[in-house]
């Protein structure tokens, strides 16, 4: 125990005297949160719309006033003919043009219904798509209302925007944001950190040393389950705090739920410096096998729903995945045990694996 | 005539000194030693004569250009090489003399003759397509420095050339050196060998920043009574180095 | 003591070790002299349990490296080739952590390595990154010792060192060597091999000779002639040139010359360098030194 506390206490040492590397470990997180929140914004707000109101009626003019009251929309141009519309898309003064027919009004509680054009700019998909559902969706409520026919209501994005009523993307990339930033530190820190013992030679008298294999395993990854864990508190309290994230759930199963990743990203570390020659390959690896699944198959930030196939089938070996839809489970549904005890046995389940096969390729020679 | 000219070269890194006045001549076709202690402030040195660092103050001439102020004169003026880095592992012998060629200036058509001459002299025809990594040491070391010379510079600088090499090797490498000191070129050598500081004309000794001794090999040895050069280097270089390890 | 019989390992195509077998007494200090890429780290890896060899075999105190590796960990003190101290810790720092890696401490055995680390004690609060050479060397000859082995295995540590701390170093391991402790130690420097009880001779994954220095020194049968003049590469130029010469070297500020056999005659050689135009070559004959055998032996 004693020779186990002595190697934490070195491998902590390292850590903490590098403080350049520990800077970029804290301080990333914070740029990534804040940049994620602020900038690369998936929520609309005030996006620029044209009206073409061929009706000019009573109702048109109410439908109007909706959409700019629902804080979505601000109206920026008014057209006269369907041709000005074109011309005001290319300039790049609207993103979506509502044509409203003629007798709109009139036609409302017309069996035969009323039409309305809805045309976006669909050079941006992903914003296009959202402004348009957003707008049918407040068009159908106003046709509702104004009518007092039920219609069958139409479930497409709803359950997404359900736990997240406004659609704020910084609920999404909080999430995902802590998938990235405790896999990049906590994998590629261990797998670089025990390479580097290899190349500097020093593996081989720490080898030969009565340190069990074990031992320097643990030793390793100790210090980094505490640094994981502080930066996940510190992702989530800037979350908490700037960006006012609920936390719906129960903070025992966040905190589970974290440990678990940290130990399971922990391991895939390992996993890889057993493979690994150098600290260079640790590096790549840990960049190219870890970080770009994180984000690009892990539904941090395209949605899974719209891959193809293949690629979806792919993301299901993607630890992050479990882990970010798991998070939003506690964090925005306030779902318990029952709503994720998949995602956790998942994990779980990867965790087992990647331990035994870093005990199982660990040499206690040199090749 | 002098080659290398150095007046009063300081050179410090924040306060610690590593250059403490250092001034001498080093003269055409000459092969000098440059011994000293780890940290007495030989790899510093030898940065600056190569024009990749600056002094801190006084004069350092090179080939007749000014370190401080034409540093790229003297880069293609000189030759370079060194224990820890000399040729590409991965590419072959004659990749990278050609890469050395290209990277001098030398055209096409002396590159082709160059390296025929080279491999001819160093019997390494038919090594010629092997990957640098495959070769022995010692050979490695011989081809680096017939490079480190293609481009016939007036003065080749070596930093501990012959380090692990085997003891044969090591004197063929030697009598290469005698070559092309005999053709003119200058030779500025560091080594931990002390035999190999006896087949310098003129030898340096460093200690903490300074130069302790500067002569022949033969007349310091009267001048310090001391009958070998390990003696010799010894006596003046006994004493605790506490500085940082260059 | 240490029995290596016919070792031989292999990596790729190349042949590390060439059926290698060598013997070391107790508390003897023992020289494994060579070039780069002679065997010699290979050799000490497979010694200390780090890699597995192709075929022969080893025993340290009767234990077996392959099967008793755990034993054979606990008997030894290792310092690796580029040792690779954590830098970023001072010297306490650690010699305090292999201390307790080890299972005992900086106290315990600090008799064995008073000697050496109280001349780097002043700077124990300094990282060892920061550390001349020398210092270095004495630091992580600290750390291999102090949990007291009973095998002293030092893979070059004197390669890159200047001749100062090289003597230093030499004159520890003598002083540890008078505690007991049994020294295994690699170099490239033949000069070295003067400084050992007894040297084994290796290139190529072969061994040249075991023997003591002088024994080996005593069984070079050739006469050796020390040549010198002022103009060095033209004495040896014509000393080549001449017919009855076996061998040519420089060594130092003299040329090294062995004559093939029948034709020893310095008398001879000096005419024909006085007619080459060097009138004032010395010639005397000399002792052998550990390099000329080891040059006689490899070609």
């Amino acid at each position: 125990m004693k020779t186990f506390i002595a190697f934490v206490n070195k491998e902590s040492r390292h850590i903490f005297r590098d403080y350049r590397t520990m800077m970029v470990l804290f301080l990333m997180p914070v740029a990534q949160i804040l940049i994620f929140g602020f900038v690369i914004s998936t929520e609309i707000r005030d996006a620029s719309i044209g009206i073409l109101d061929k009706s000019k009626d009573d109702a048109s003019r109410r439908l109007v006033q909706r959409l700019s009251a629902s804080g979505y929309y601000k109206v920026q141009s008014v057209f006269n003919y369907e041709r000005d519309i074109e011309p005001a898309f290319r300039r790049g003064d609207i993103q979506l043009a509502v044509v409203i027919e003629q007798g709109f009004g009139n036609n409302l509680r017309n069996p035969d219904g009323t039409a309305i054009q809805l045309l976006a700019d669909a050079s941006d998909a992903n914003t296009s798509q959202m402004l348009v559902n957003y707008c049918s969706g407040i068009i159908q409520t106003f046709a509702i209302e104004e009518s007092g026919i039920e219609y069958a209501p139409i479930l497409t994005t709803e359950v997404r925007m359900l736990f997240n009523p406004s659609l704020k993307g910084v609920y999404m990339s909080i999430p995902g944001t802590m998938a990235m930033v405790l896999i990049l530190i906590s994998a590629m820190m261990t797998s670089i950190s025990i390479t580097r013992e290899k190349e500097f030679g020093s593996m081989e008298v720490l080898l030969i040393s009565p340190l069990k294999p074990y031992q320097i395993i643990l030793g390793k990854v100790v210090p980094y389950v505490v640094l994981s864990m502080i930066n996940a508190i510190s992702i989530l309290a800037l979350g908490i705090i700037v960006f006012k994230m609920p936390v719906l759930g129960s903070w025992m199963w966040l905190f589970v739920l974290n440990l678990l990743y940290i130990l399971l990203s922990l391991a895939l570390g390992i996993f890889i410096s057993t493979v690994a020659r150098n600290q260079m390959v640790a590096m790549f690896a840990s960049m190219f096998a870890l970080l770009l699944p994180t984000i690009l198959l892990s539904g941090f930030i395209f949605p899974i729903e719209s891959m193809p196939w293949p690629l979806q089938w792919l993301s299901r070996v993607v630890p992050p995945r479990y882990y970010i839809q798991a998070i939003k489970t506690v964090m925005l549904k306030g779902g318990g045990l029952t709503y994720m005890w998949h995602e956790l046995v998942t994990m779980t389940g990867f965790l087992v694996l990647f331990l035994s096969l870093s005990i199982y390729k660990f040499k206690v020679r040199l090749e | 005539m002098n080659i290398i000219e150095v007046d009063n070269l300081v050179k410090k890194f924040g306060s610690f000194i590593a250059n403490d006045h250092l001034t001498f001549n080093v003269r055409k076709g000459e092969i000098f030693g440059f011994l000293g202690a780890n940290g007495a402030g030989k790899t510093t040195a030898i940065k600056i004569l190569c024009g990749l660092s600056k002094p801190t103050s006084g004069k350092v001439m090179v080939a007749g250009y000014n370190v401080s102020t034409h540093p790229e004169e003297v880069k293609s003026n000189i030759g370079y090489m060194s224990q820890k880095f000399s040729l590409y592992d991965d590419l072959t012998v004659v990749e990278n003399i050609r890469l050395y060629g290209v990277i001098y200036g030398l055209s096409s058509t002396e590159i082709k003759e160059r390296t025929e001459i080279l491999l001819n002299r160093l019997q390494l025809q038919d090594a010629r397509k092997r990957l640098i990594k495959t070769l022995s040491l010692g050979w490695k070391q011989k081809l680096a420095f017939s490079v480190a010379i293609l481009h016939r510079p007036s003065i080749v600088f070596l930093d501990e050339p012959t380090s692990g090499v085997d003891p044969i090797t090591r004197r063929q490498f030697w009598e290469m050196i005698y070559e092309a000191a005999n053709s003119g070129i200058t030779v500025f050598v560091t080594t931990h060998y002390m035999d190999e500081a006896e087949y310098c004309n003129r030898v340096t000794i460093m200690a903490d920043g300074k130069i302790e001794a500067l002569d022949t090999p033969a007349n310091l040895k009267k001048q310090y009574g001391a009958n070998s050069m390990n003696a010799l280097f010894l006596k003046l270089t006994r004493k605790e180095t506490v500085g940082l390890d260059n | 003591m240490i029995e290596v019989n016919q070792l031989c390992k292999q990596f790729g195509k190349v042949k590390a070790l060439n059926g290698v077998s060598i013997q070391v007494n107790e508390g003897e200090l023992y020289g494994l002299i060579g070039p780069d890429g002679a065997g010699k780290t290979t050799l000490f890896r497979i010694l200390i349990s780090l890699l597995l060899p192709d075929s022969g075999s080893a025993r340290l105190w009767g234990l077996d490296p392959v099967a008793d590796f755990k034993k054979v960990r606990q008997i030894i003190g290792y310092m690796p080739g580029k040792f690779s101290l954590y830098e970023d810790l001072s010297i306490i720092e650690n010699l305090t952590f292999f201390a307790t890696v080890f299972g005992t401490t900086v106290e315990e055995n600090y008799y064995l390595i008073e000697d050496i680390f109280k001349q780097i004690e002043p700077f124990k609060n300094r990282p060892a990154g920061k550390l001349s050479g020398g210092m270095k060397q004495k630091l992580a000859l600290s750390c291999a010792l102090i949990h007291k082995p009973r095998l002293l295995v030092l893979d070059e540590p004197t390669t890159g060192v200047d001749a100062v701390s090289r003597q230093e170093f030499w004159e520890m391991l003598k002083r540890l060597k008078a505690q007991g402790i049994t020294i295994l130690v690699s170099t490239p420097y033949m000069d070295e091999a003067g400084l050992c009880d007894r040297v084994a001779l290796i290139q190529n994954g072969k061994i040249l000779e075991t023997n003591s220095p002088e024994d080996i020194i005593e069984r070079f049968n050739k006469p050796v002639f020390a040549v010198s003049d002022n103009n060095m590469y033209q004495l040896l130029n014509n000393c080549r040139q001449y017919p009855g010469v076996a061998s040519v070297y420089p060594f130092g500020e003299e040329l090294h010359i062995t004559f093939s056999e029948g034709s020893v005659n310095p008398v001879h050689l000096k005419e024909f360098l006085v007619s080459k135009g060097i009138p004032d070559a010395n010639i005397k004959q000399i002792q052998p030194t550990i390099e000329d055998c080891f040059m006689e032996l490899s070609t």
